[in-house]
């Protein structure tokens, strides 16, 4: 497999000398194309700041990311933010309609599109619904299909479902995992779960306390396609979910 | 069931249209019996029959009509440069770092003081009244424009970068529709505040205009009209404010 990202020693400081903060030290990761990917930390430990440098958003002090080009005529990267990232003016069609309304393509043409990818998560009815009049879970849906729909190389997901409760959560894991499996993207998923994590990634990268570094990676033996519900029956995950608990902890406590 | 089977909604419907009748009745009767004194509070039924007769002479027509033009054109050439200019000084910190001294300094400035000399510029005509409404609803459309610009949110303008938005998709898709709620809450002010600086310069320097109905009917002492003058200005707020409305529901969809 061939390294579809590489993270190369990034560090991100904020700020000047004392005043400032080290958010990212150090921190190098190798991502394959096709392979999904979660980053794991306490709060404030620097995974958003991964991202966001992934994304465009923010420069790295020092340190690098190089992603092979993506194939042409698609974009880079998308990123599902957390919530309250959807555009409360926009209807559920034209937000999930945006990156192709970004790149020009014409409306009935990107409509169908949006469409197309509603219907696959449930959504027709509610095309027409601003964001205030859908439920979380269904918010949460239309970030996803925002960034699916604009077809790009890379996903990138900052805790797209932490705002949800338990339950609307695992169903959302659920779709996603279908989602996933019909197109294989290379994806970076952040999360503060551990469940999540182990239901969702093929490894796990363990981040420390701030200043963020690897603390260390975990593959994910589970086949896929894999259930998140039937998966915590499992006795590998609970061993799995303590051993990366063990990992974390004192992270967390420190935190 | 109590209430004679209407519904709670019903019944407080019937009691807000109640009290005010009431009121009237109550009024009516007081000045009829000779508590209240008519020179200054004149019974309702006289205060209609006097808007009755203005109306028949074509001049309730006539002083509305000419402070509704001044109400509307003012406040047009006003919130139009006013939102302009509030949008670029949003954007650009050059232009707000220059424009924001001009407008900290003008702003305090109550608009009716420099009537006088508007009317040396524009004349004592429309123009000095329509001078003076304008300049009240720009400086307020501006600074709420401003303001709406600069509380955007930051995650909108990051997923608009993260999706490659052209510039010019970013200010019609993102920024014009997120400031707009900031916008119109600025125009709602803009408007309470033209209604007092019409009236205020018609009662001074005018021959025409509610405010002139009003102020010229105290000189005479012609109460009744007076009160027809209040009554009607003050429909003239309730109707534009209305107006306002409309066009926030037509243009904000999705706080409705
Ligand atoms: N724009 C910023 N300016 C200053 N500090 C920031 C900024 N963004 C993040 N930080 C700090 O960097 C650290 C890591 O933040 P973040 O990447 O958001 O953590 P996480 O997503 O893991 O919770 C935090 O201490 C945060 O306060
Ligand atoms: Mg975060």
């Amino acid at each position: 497999m061939t390294a579809k990202i590489r993270i190369d020693a990034l560090t991100k400081r904020f700020g000047e000398g004392d005043r400032g903060h080290l958010a990212l030290q150090e921190f190098s990761l190798d991502v394959a194309e096709g392979e999904f990917v979660c980053l794991l930390g306490p709060s404030g430990c620097g995974k958003t700041t991964v991202l966001r440098i992934m994304a465009g958003l923010e420069q790295a002090s020092s340190g690098a990311v190089v992603t092979s080009p993506p194939p042409p005529g698609r974009p880079a990267n998308s990123m599902v933010f957390q919530e309250h990232g959807l555009f409360p003016w926009m209807t559920a069609l034209e937000n999930a309609a945006y990156g192709l309304e970004m790149r020009g393509v014409p409306r009935r043409e990107r409509e169908a599109r949006a469409l197309e990818f509603l219907a696959r998560i449930g959504l027709v009815k509610f095309r027409s619904h601003y964001p205030h009049q859908l439920s979380g879970g269904m918010r949460q849906r239309v970030s996803l299909a925002r960034a699916f729909v604009n077809d790009p190389d890379i996903l990138l997901m900052d805790e797209p479902f932490a705002a949800l409760d338990a339950q609307t959560k695992l169903v959302l894991q659920q779709e996603l995992l279908a989602l996933w499996e019909a197109e294989r993207k290379t994806v970076v998923f952040v999360t503060h779960g551990i469940d999540e994590a182990l239901s969702l990634g093929d490894r796990i990268v363990v981040m420390t306390g701030a200043p963020g570094r690897i603390k260390q990676v975990v593959p994910v033996p589970f086949e896929r396609p894999r259930d998140p519900a039937s998966l915590r029956a499992d006795a590998e995950f609970g061993r799995l979910s303590l051993e990366i608990w063990h990992l974390i902890e004192r992270e967390v406590q420190a935190a | 069931m109590r209430g004679g089977g209407m519904t709670p909604a019903t019944q407080e419907r019937l009691v807000a249209i109640a009290s005010p009748l009431a009121a009237l009745l109550a009024w009516q009767a007081l000045a009829d019996g000779g508590v209240l004194d008519t020179r200054y509070l004149p019974s309702p039924w006289r205060i209609l029959l006097a808007g009755e007769q203005l109306a028949r002479s074509g001049d309730l027509w006539a002083h509305t009509r000419a402070s509704l033009y001044r109400l509307a054109v003012g406040f047009a050439l006003g919130a139009v440069p006013g939102i302009l200019i509030g949008m670029m000084m949003g954007l650009n910190r050059f232009l707000r770092a220059a424009l924001d001294p001009l407008i900290a300094a003008t702003y305090p400035i109550p608009k009716i003081a420099v009537l006088p000399l508007l009317m040396l510029v524009f004349g004592i005509g429309d123009g000095s009244k329509i001078a003076v409404v304008a300049v009240s609803v720009l400086l307020l459309s501006a600074i709420n424009t401003m303001t709406g610009v600069l509380g955007i949110d930051r995650v909108y303008f990051d997923v608009a970068k993260n999706f490659r938005s052209p510039p010019w998709k970013l200010f019609t898709r993102v920024i014009l529709p997120a400031a707009l709620p900031t916008v119109f809450a600025g125009l709602r002010i803009s408007l309470g505040v033209a209604l007092v600086v019409l009236v205020g310069a018609e009662f001074v320097a005018s021959r025409a205009g509610i405010g002139y109905l009003i102020w010229s009917s105290w000189e005479t002492l012609a109460v009744e009209d007076m009160f027809v003058g209040i009554i009607v200005i003050t429909m003239l707020g309730v109707v534009t404010t209305q107006v306002l409305k409309e066009c926030e529901r037509f243009f904000l969809p999705w706080r409705h």
